[in-house]
């Protein structure tokens, strides 16, 4: 089946099997690698990107419910070499060990700062309820999501993923190299 | 694991989606919010040969006033019902019980019709659908047909929808203005109420005047717990009488057994997290 799909800026038109994941399709196709597949049971989170706005876990969206729609992926975030504020605030509170969870707490962390710009502890404990770390015990990811809020004020919300001045002309996966098939 | 091989159509219109399931037969799943299938295809728990998506038909989705109800389209999502505003004044037990629901990313994709449809004895909307007199708008080929929540659950994660009948609507009787709280018991973030209690109250005075609660996982299908409704009508809205309505909360249930909780312990959660159910949803 034919899709069409904005990946971080870029639009791409691809062949899938209608059983291809989401996030199997970003990183097999595209050569998305930085969205990681962390559980086989939806419960880890490591797999969040952002549908038309939104958080979802890509293991759980099929990538032909993805045609016609608009994905960011932790790759598109950085603009002009520098790290979105999420990332920075990571960055700068230590708020990885092993880095595996990463791309998905920033990526929720993004949505979770949409939604409450200044969010207190416990919602960012509540707001990322559906990411798992096995390594930080969350304390310095809570420390660096309000860190980030702090440098993000007014506002950043879904503008500041965009990637400015990105290549919006239709290109197709293999013209942009980087991972299988 | 990726699932194994299907076909897949995306219908625009409920007519269309309808047909696609009858011409499909009984090996067909209708994808709704793919948060409860989509797992399951991926470890293979399930194999349809072919998937209708409900995801491009845009009348399924929605709140809307219809006189004395409001009509929920069965596609609307958990995170547009935790914040539609009519939900919010006249059906808040049904946003108390969304709020609690997985987490968020789930909670973007995931809809209202899909959990009820999915009827997970430990899904989070069932018992609020049952509390507020809820009625399930089905369509088939035969037309649209009408269940009440009280008739629609059946057993296990089945429900009287007919293999060729896709849930279309909810109406909602409104309780306008009536406070509501949903409370959850579980272990840890994430996972599924082992027993959770829903209820609403309509206050006159001091006076409790009307009380809807129901209870999630206290049997194969959500449970209206009908001895505490008839025990806080008439009395004063004080804890020794949210007290002693909640001592009948577990009567008549028959909850399974699991690795989480015995019956007894059950029961118990039930009559503790009804007295808390009741006294949140008055305070609050």
């Amino acid at each position: 089946m034919r899709i069409t799909v904005t990946v971080d800026g870029t639009s791409y038109t691809d062949d899938v099997e209608p059983r291809t994941l989401l996030v199997h399709y970003l990183r097999e196709r595209l050569g998305k690698v930085g969205t990681v597949v962390g559980c086989d049971t939806s419960n880890c989170g490591a797999c969040t990107v952002h549908l038309d706005g939104h958080s979802v876990k890509s293991c759980s969206v099929l990538a032909v419910q993805a045609d016609g729609s608009e994905v960011t992926t932790i790759e598109g975030l950085a603009r002009d070499g520098q790290l979105h504020p999420v990332q920075q605030a990571f960055h700068d509170n230590h708020a990885l060990q092993c880095g595996f969870c990463t791309p998905g707490m920033i990526m929720q962390s993004i949505d979770l700062l949409a939604d409450n710009p200044d969010p207190d502890e416990h919602a960012v404990r509540e707001g990322l309820e559906g990411n798992l770390c096995r390594c930080t015990g969350y304390q310095n990811i809570v420390k660096a999501v309000r860190d980030a809020a702090h440098h993000m004020r007014p506002g950043a919300g879904p503008e500041a993923e965009r990637v400015a001045g990105a290549d919006t002309g239709s290109r197709t996966a293999s013209s942009v190299g980087g991972g299988g098939e | 694991m990726i699932p194994a091989p299907f076909d897949y159509v995306a219908p625009s219109t409920v007519d269309d989606a309808v047909r696609a399931l009858a011409d499909a037969g009984e090996d067909a799943k209708v994808l709704a919010g793919g948060q409860s299938l989509l797992p399951v295809l991926r470890v293979r728990l399930a194999a349809p040969t072919k998937i209708i998506d409900l995801g491009k038909i845009a009348e399924l989705r929605g709140v809307r006033e219809e006189g004395d109800h409001l009509v929920i389209g069965s596609m609307t999502t958990h995170y547009d019902v935790q914040r539609d505003s009519l939900i919010a004044e006249h059906a808040a037990l049904l946003a108390r019980a969304t709020d609690t629901v997985a987490d968020p990313q789930v909670r973007h994709r995931g809809t209202f019709g899909g959990s009820i449809a999915h009827a997970d004895p430990a899904g989070d909307l069932l018992a609020p659908a049952l509390a507020l007199d809820c009625e399930m708008v089905i369509q088939g080929m035969d037309g649209r047909r009408t269940v009440a929540a009280a008739d629609f659950f059946e057993d296990f994660f089945t429900t009287s929808l007919a293999p060729d009948e896709i849930l279309v609507e909810v109406r909602v009787p409104k309780h306008t203005g009536w406070p509501a709280h949903y409370e959850k018991f579980n272990r840890v973030a994430q996972a599924w109420s082992m027993v959770a209690v829903a209820a609403t109250v309509r206050t006159d005075g001091d006076t409790i005047a009307e009380a809807r609660v129901a209870l999630t996982n206290m049997s194969a299908v959500p449970v209206r717990a009908r001895g505490v409704e008839e025990a806080l009508v008439g009395q004063p809205a004080t804890a020794e009488a949210i007290r002693a309505a909640a001592e009948h909360a577990a009567e008549g249930t028959n909850p399974t057994v699991d690795a989480n909780a015995d019956v007894e312990y059950r029961q118990h959660l039930a009559r503790v997290l009804t007295g808390r159910a009741i006294s949140a949803a008055m305070a609050g």
